[in-house]
């Protein structure tokens, strides 16, 4: 046993150099910003001393590498600044805009993968046909696409041309009330309530934003499962599993399609990176209250400790998302070990 | 993978062009389109019927017409004029971006997988920590701690490309670092810089050149995007991103030639060049076509 626990405590140690990183380039970002911020935060109004206050508060007043250590400190406090848009602690807000984002990417994943792996088995055990067709125009198109376009696009058609789609404003019709909080998912937060319209409400929604983003990831699932189902269908193994006259729907996916899961499963990280990315465009043409539109926001009135707080926790999000797909590799494939890497 | 020497003469090299063009009429036409778009951005600005920042209120919001073929906007600019002047913005900002990341990507990965040791450690170690921060944020991030300029942009999208040019040349310039005929060039009294530059790096250029068209039209959609949510390029200048964040105010009102239109030809340079970069792999690894 202890053999298998090894290369686990190794991945875990590696992500500590990584996260140390995340935090210095986070920090980094806010110390090179153009404009002081000891006058932002200290209003309109501010005369030198009360600027000067600021200053001494914010410790700005002190070398970096205090700053860099005060920063962390507070940092493991779990005190990200407060924002000046709202005027709360940026980590309460974005506490409760987070499961509005997850909702979202975690909908759009699973519809992509629902399709994409479908298809992508598909186009890979009848090589040529129209389903590899398909496959190969979506994959192609897909990665043309930029999100806001489509989200527009799909706008347009669904709720301005044949007006199936509630207006793209937020997660919910004014009609309804929010769910009790309970984990912050609409969908799991109404049926738990046993509220069933305002479920359909939320899932009607969520249905454009989520086909946004998944239409987005749907090409390079697709792409990477037939190309690893066609590596595995032509590799020995099978080739002896079918001589040996298993039947063929084992064959495929007893044998081939297991072999198969495990880029599939790679690519759904790297693909989580590109979805965590296009949530943002993809919030700001819906006004989904999620995180990406919280920074977009930020953005705009110069709220640095708000985009601070956000890039910090798309990053630290990110790397926790990789850490648990490297270790789902040990329980889909024993054989793997993370000294190869 | 190093068994193939990508350096044919040129002769066979135009041979096999032609011979994937016929093979894959699609490779041809992002050929042509891309050819469309260059002559777009360098005389698009002489060619186009009105002028992209003339506004003209009597004529605002029209659908496209024999006047105005993509309509015109909610000021009455003329969208047509606005999208195709818009390329050359588009273009440049992708171009140098990518320009400057296959530069300093080139040398970060060449001397990292030619010396190897800790030099090798310390830039893996900075790779993986940009690529765990999801790109775009990155970019967003980048941007508003540099200002809100289109320099800045250039900038964000280079830095986030980096990774990507870094780690293809350091695994090329690492396979062939004991190779022979690099052997050959230092026995033969040429230095470690020089063997490195002119013998080992060009083998990975061919690979470096599917990345480059990859990659542009991933940046031309970074680029957008990063308009779209309102950073870097300013309104009223021509650009496809603010354009069509511009047209989705009026989308739900029907107005849908005004956001259409930007996003259209958006699409259409990336997809070029993502059909390039396919049509390029052919060519330069005929092995790994899909």
């Amino acid at each position: 046993m202890a053999t298998r626990w090894l290369p686990i405590l190794w991945r875990l140690v590696q992500t500590i150099p990584v996260v140390i990183g995340v935090v210095i380039i986070s920090f980094v970002l806010t110390r090179a910003l153009p404009g002081d911020p000891a006058v932002q935060f200290a209003g309109q109004m501010a005369t030198p001393e009360s600027i000067e206050q600021v200053r001494v508060a914010l410790g700005l007043d002190k070398s970096l590498p205090q700053q860099f250590l005060i920063y962390c400190k507070a940092l493991l406090q779990g005190d990200l600044g407060q924002s000046i848009a709202t005027g709360r602690p940026v980590l309460t807000d974005l506490a409760t805009r987070l499961p509005a984002s997850l909702e979202l990417t975690l909908t759009a994943l699973i519809l992509s993968c629902l399709i994409a792996i479908p298809l992508g088995v598909l186009a890979a055990v009848r090589q040529g046909s129209w389903v590899d067709h398909l496959c190969r125009v979506l994959v192609t198109a897909g990665v043309s696409l930029p999100t806001f376009f489509t989200g527009i696009l799909l706008i347009y058609v669904f709720y301005y041309l044949l007006g199936w789609a509630p207006s793209p404003l937020g997660r919910l019709d004014f009609i309804y009330f929010d769910p009790p909080r309970v984990t912050g998912f609409f969908l799991v937060d109404s049926l738990l309530d046993g509220d069933l319209p305002t479920f359909a409400g939320a899932a009607k929604q969520l249905a454009l934003p989520a086909i946004t983003l998944s239409l987005f990831t749907l090409a390079p699932i697709a792409r990477m499962t037939r190309a690893a189902m066609l590596t595995a269908l032509s590799s020995d193994y099978i080739r002896t599993a079918r001589a040996a006259g298993l039947a063929p729907m084992r064959v495929l996916f007893g044998y081939a399609f297991r072999n198969a899961l495990l880029p599939v499963v790679t690519t759904l990280g790297m693909v989580f990176s590109f979805v965590l990315g296009a949530n943002v465009l993809v919030e700001k043409v819906f006004a989904w209250p999620g995180i990406g539109s919280y920074a977009v926001e930020a953005l705009v009135q110069s709220d640095y400790a708000a985009v601070q707080g956000f890039v910090l926790a798309m990053a630290l999000l990110f790397v926790l998302i990789n850490l648990i797909i490297d270790l789902s590799y040990t329980l889909i494939d024993p054989r793997i070990g993370f000294s190869a890497k | 993978m190093s068994d193939i020497s990508p350096t044919q003469s040129g002769n066979g090299m135009l041979a096999h062009l032609g011979h994937v063009m016929k093979e894959n009429p699609v490779t041809a036409l992002s050929f042509g389109l891309f050819a469309l778009f260059v002559l777009q951005a360098f005389f698009g600005h002489w060619l186009v019927p009105y002028d992209p920042l003339a506004t003209n209120s009597v004529r605002a919001l029209e659908a496209p017409s024999a006047d105005h073929w993509f309509g015109t906007d909610q000021l009455g600019r003329d969208v047509f004029s606005r999208v195709i002047v818009a390329t050359r913005l588009d273009l440049t900002i992708s171009v140098l971006a990518v320009a400057i990341s296959f530069v300093i990507g080139s040398v970060l990965g060449a001397v990292a997988g030619y010396w190897g040791g800790w030099l090798d450690a310390v830039l893996n170690r900075i790779l993986d920590t940009i690529m765990a921060f999801p790109l775009f944020v990155l970019a967003m991030g980048i941007v508003a701690a540099l200002g809100n300029t289109v320099e800045n942009i250039i900038y964000a999208t280079a830095i986030i490309n980096i990774p990507f040019y870094a780690r293809v040349v350091r695994a090329e310039v690492n396979i062939r670092r004991e190779a022979g005929f690099a052997l050959a060039a230092r026995l033969s009294g040429n230095g470690h810089l020089r063997t490195l530059a002119f013998h080992i790096f060009p083998n990975a250029l061919p690979p470096m050149m599917v990345q480059v068209s990859l990659n542009m039209g991933w940046a031309i959609l970074n680029a957008a995007g990063l308009s779209f949510v309102g950073l870097g390029v300013r309104p009223p200048t021509p650009e496809w991103g603010i354009m069509v964040a511009e047209g989705a105010n009026y989308i739900i009102s029907g107005h849908w030639w005004v956001a259409l239109f930007p996003g259209l030809w958006l699409m259409l340079a990336v997809f070029t060049f993502n059909l390039m970069g396919d049509g390029l792999r052919d060519l330069v690894d005929p092995r790994r076509r899909t």
